[in-house]
């Protein structure tokens, strides 16, 4: 519903945020799969030509790649359990009346905006620390022998970290969508019977299903790429390296960029797959 | 609207919410306490909570030592140049989607929202490779470019839902009279669309902040903003609990206050308005 | 001046033809009103002769000159919209400004003409104030004011009272037909109220699927509508339309007439029924009447209060002279 003038114009304002995107998302992309099929060691003798699918044959069978799949999928199950379920009870409990509601809400926002790099730090030496981090302080008080969480329990406490991390991002948008609720809907529940476990299970759980699809969405795409976490508690090493970090360790710590690029391929083919399910709900929330 | 409850009801929840609220925010409380006290009682057992000298040392110590200064300037820039060169290249592009759409304007969306969704590591090495080529590594201008082109189609998505909230006819009425393209846009779109061009600013602003990954990659010391700051605590320096926690409050302070005045925004943001 | 000529003017959105080919004139000072149901077109050929739309094919000309191809600012047309359109973040005294700031007039002028067009529509109190703290009708009076202070060759109204009550509809119809008057512009203004259409248009152009029906005088209008279409649509209540026998004997296929021209009698009318819902309005009675063996319903208006009840049986005789009759394409027969 416009004129020629103004569809034209409309075209030339687009343009520039599509070409630079659209090159953001060629060049890389290209070089990533030209690179891919080649063996190329820039320290080591630089670009020594085309190896066909070598590379994607050797990332898939080193011995580091299960292990980094498992570490992977570990990491993004564990986390997403984990903030969906508590993020839908602290939502439920934040929806009730309270006093002070709004102080709370940005108590439990808060971690959002704190950056990787510090949340990473603060949780590694100030919590984590075997001899003068508060977990340490506590267990010896409860007469127990400190823990290295980052060497003896790697996992679980990467996982924890990260899910401070996010557990605000799930709760903030699960309470949004609680309280688009319709609350006549809860009391029409309560006239008709239904204890309120059921009003949970039948009423509150599937308006929430939605929300809670998103949220598991837009946390698989982050997650599957954290960095920062791993970078600085672990770098890597206890079981902690995920896809990501061995791709990044292969690229510019190895430097075999022919063999990070092909994980690369894997990487994005991955991010991709969970991005077309995503972009499903929200096409089809553009609709409407 | 909101259900009547006994006032007993109300301080359970309240009670139990706090608890939670407090257990949640903690891990920040204790790094910005930390940060005020001596390195000694920052380590002492059992942990002090309150009842410490209160100090301000480990903060002219951080400063004085590692440049601070510095760090937060290039996180400034960073941030700060790559939200405003994003707006300027995504209230053009937003104004057409919003308000001349064709029958292409949802794919295109969709394809902008899924440049996001390229995995970092899956590129690393190419944009690695054109920085050392076209001089941009570690340098502020390179990565003004790489965080306004990550965050361009959050820019773009959020500025497109405010933009539709903005009736047409107001617009056609500008047309009529008299008003430029460029007229149209800047006297009456920008003013009536400022609350959401500035909540997301704020938005862009907070993530172009704690993005970890090309900032870590590709900043050594001219352009290394405050994540690269932080992470170079990592060892040894992370054992000074009281340093390490007033560089962190540093760090975050400005990006935790800016984060309350925006949580609203926020979930329209990060769900590209699927939830609203 | 503001002679506005539409030539063989299309429509198309993709491959639907909302408008074809179609010819109208509008004079120069003439009050045309451009009326029909909701998605006949009428607002989309507003929009065409403001340039808010390109034209498909064809051409329009204002005051002789081709206006196809001129943007909407280059037409001198100025347009009241439906939702008002008002800048919400400028005030009132900025929003009649703003087409003037646009053409670079200067400021002693601009402060004149808005001081003027305030006072002429009772707005010199609320000038600082923004579109939010106005009523419906102050905003209405605003965005008017906005197009009259460009002194345009035409105006364009789109649906202009649809968003004001009943009471302030009714006193803003008397406003802008005074206004038009006063000013003795060209004015296009587009309605789904035939009552409207009625009471303040110099001409009527009745759309229907983006084709014109009919264009004429109000009263052309009534008296002679062209089908039967422009006879269901002017008029309230409307027009009665009785096929079979009944027409038959008018040599018709179809004939119509008004509740007005039937009259109730005591006995022996040429018609009865039995009266259903009775409408008093006080100076007139609306009667429902059923099993006429007519049509389902028969509309009658009887002066005054007429005391007959639900139920009760009704005579009724039809003036012959004011009966309307129509073929089987349903086109007037004269």
């Amino acid at each position: 519903m416009a004129t020629k003038a103004s569809r034209s114009a409309a075209r030339l304002m687009m343009a520039p945020a599509v070409v630079l995107l659209l090159g953001w998302m060629l060049v890389p992309l290209i070089m990533t799969l030209w690179f891919s099929f080649r063996t190329y060691l820039p320290l080591r003798g630089g670009d020594q030509g085309w190896t066909g699918f070598d590379n994607y044959v050797r990332f898939v069978t080193s011995s580091a790649f299960w292990p980094a799949v498992q570490t992977t999928l570990i990491i993004v199950v564990g986390v997403l359990i984990i903030t969906v379920v508590l993020g839908v009870l602290l939502a439920m409990l934040l929806d009730q009346p309270m006093w002070g509601q709004g102080v709370v809400r940005i108590l439990v926002i808060a971690p959002f905006f704190v950056m990787p790099t510090v949340s990473a730090l603060v949780w590694k030496n100030m919590f984590m620390d075997p001899v003068n981090g508060l977990f340490a302080h506590l267990w010896r008080f409860f007469g127990a022998e400190p823990v290295s969480w980052l060497s003896d329990a790697a996992m679980p406490s990467i996982i924890m970290i990260v899910s401070w991390q996010w557990l605000p991002f799930a709760t903030l948008i699960l309470l949004t969508a609680i309280q688009s609720l319709d609350s006549e809907q809860l009391e029409a529940a309560e006239m008709d019977g239904a204890p309120k476990l059921k009003q949970f299970y039948y009423i509150i759980l599937p308006h929430l299903g939605r929300a809670i699809t998103i949220v598991i969405l837009i946390q698989t795409i982050f997650l599957l790429a954290i960095f920062a976490e791993i970078f600085v508690t672990t770098g890597g090493a206890f079981g902690t390296r995920t896809l990501s970090y061995l791709i990044f360790q292969r690229v510019l710590e190895s430097q075999n960029v022919g063999l990070g690029s092909a994980g690369g391929v894997y990487a994005i083919i991955l991010a991709n797959i969970v991005a077309i399910f995503l972009m499903r709900i929200v096409g089809k929330n553009l609709d409407n | 609207m909101a259900r009547a409850v006994t006032p007993r009801r109300k301080l359970i929840n309240t009670g139990f919410a706090w608890a939670i609220g407090l257990l949640i925010f903690f891990p920040i409380l204790w790094t910005i306490l930390t940060s005020f006290k001596t390195e000694a009682q920052a380590i002492a057992s059992p942990p002090i909570f309150l009842n410490f000298d209160w100090t301000l040392e480990n903060y002219g110590v951080v400063m004085e030592r590692s440049n601070y200064a510095r760090f937060l300037w290039n996180s400034i820039i960073i941030a700060g140049g790559s939200t405003i060169l994003g707006l300027i290249i995504a209230v053009p592009a937003a104004w057409s989607m919003a308000f001349v759409p064709s029958r292409r304007t949802k794919d295109i969306l969709l394809w902008m929202l899924s440049t996001k969704m390229l995995p970092a590591v899956g590129v690393l090495y190419p944009i690695y490779l054109l920085f050392i080529q076209m001089g941009l590594l570690d340098s502020r201008a390179g990565l003004v470019i790489v965080m306004m082109l990550i965050n361009l189609p959050i820019i773009i998505w959020m500025l497109y839902t405010y933009f539709r909230e903005i009736p047409v006819e107001i617009l056609e009425a500008a047309r009529m009279d008299g008003a430029t393209l460029r007229e149209e846009v800047l006297y009456i779109l920008t003013p009536m669309a400022i609350p959401g061009i500035a909540s997301t600013m704020l938005l862009n602003f907070i993530l172009a902040w704690n993005e970890a990954f090309w900032t870590l990659n590709l900043t050594a010391v001219d352009a290394a903003p405050l994540t690269a700051f932080i992470a170079s605590y990592s060892s040894p320096e992370g054992l000074f609990f009281a340093k390490l926690s007033a560089a962190s409050t540093m760090a975050i302070a400005p990006i935790l206050i800016l984060g309350w005045f925006s949580q609203k925004q926020l979930v329209r943001g990060l769900t590209f308005g699927a939830v609203k | 001046m503001g002679q506005i000529q539409l030539k063989q003017v299309t429509k198309s959105f993709g491959d639907v033809q909302v408008i074809p080919p179609l010819d109208l004139t509008i004079e120069d000072g003439e009050f045309t009103v451009f009326v029909g149901p909701s998605g006949c077109g009428k607002s989309t050929l507003l929009r065409l002769i403001a340039g808010l739309e390109d034209i498909t094919t064809g051409h329009i000309e204002i005051d002789g000159t081709d206006a196809t191809a001129l943007v909407p600012a280059k037409r001198g047309l100025a347009m009241v919209f439906q939702s008002y359109a008002l800048y919400p973040h400028m005030t009132v005294r900025k929003n009649i400004a703003f087409p003037l700031r646009m053409a670079k007039m200067d400021q002693a002028e601009i402060d004149k003409r808005v001081e003027g067009a305030a006072s002429v529509l009772n707005l010199t109190d609320y000038l600082d104030r923004r579109p939010g703290q106005l009523s419906g009708g102050q905003r209405q009076r605003v965005a008017i004011g906005r197009a009259i202070v460009r002194e345009p060759s035409a105006f364009l109204f789109d649906e202009p009272l649809s968003n004001l009550d009943a009471a302030l509809r009714v006193g803003m119809r008397m406003e802008i037909s005074e206004l038009h008057k006063k000013l003795d512009t060209t004015m296009i203004y587009v309605t789904h109220d035939q009552v409207e259409a009625m009471t303040m248009a110099d001409k009527i152009v009745v759309l229907q699927a983006g084709v014109i029906e009919q264009v004429g005088s109000p009263l052309e209008l009534y008296r002679a509508p062209r089908n039967l279409f422009v006879a269901g649509f002017i008029g309230s209540p409307k027009m009665n339309l009785i096929n079979g026998a009944e027409a038959g004997k008018h040599d018709a296929t179809t004939i119509g007439i008004r509740p007005e021209h039937i009259d109730v009698v005591q006995s022996d009318g040429k018609w009865q029924g039995t009266v259903g819902v009775a409408e008093h309005l006080g100076s007139d009675t609306f009667f429902h009447i059923h099993n006429t063996g007519l049509a389902e319903t028969l509309t009658v208006r009887a002066i005054g209060d007429v005391s007959l009840r639900h139920g009760d049986t009704i005579h009724l005789n039809p003036r012959l002279d004011e009966i309307h009759r129509f073929d089987a394409q349903g086109l007037r027969i004269a």
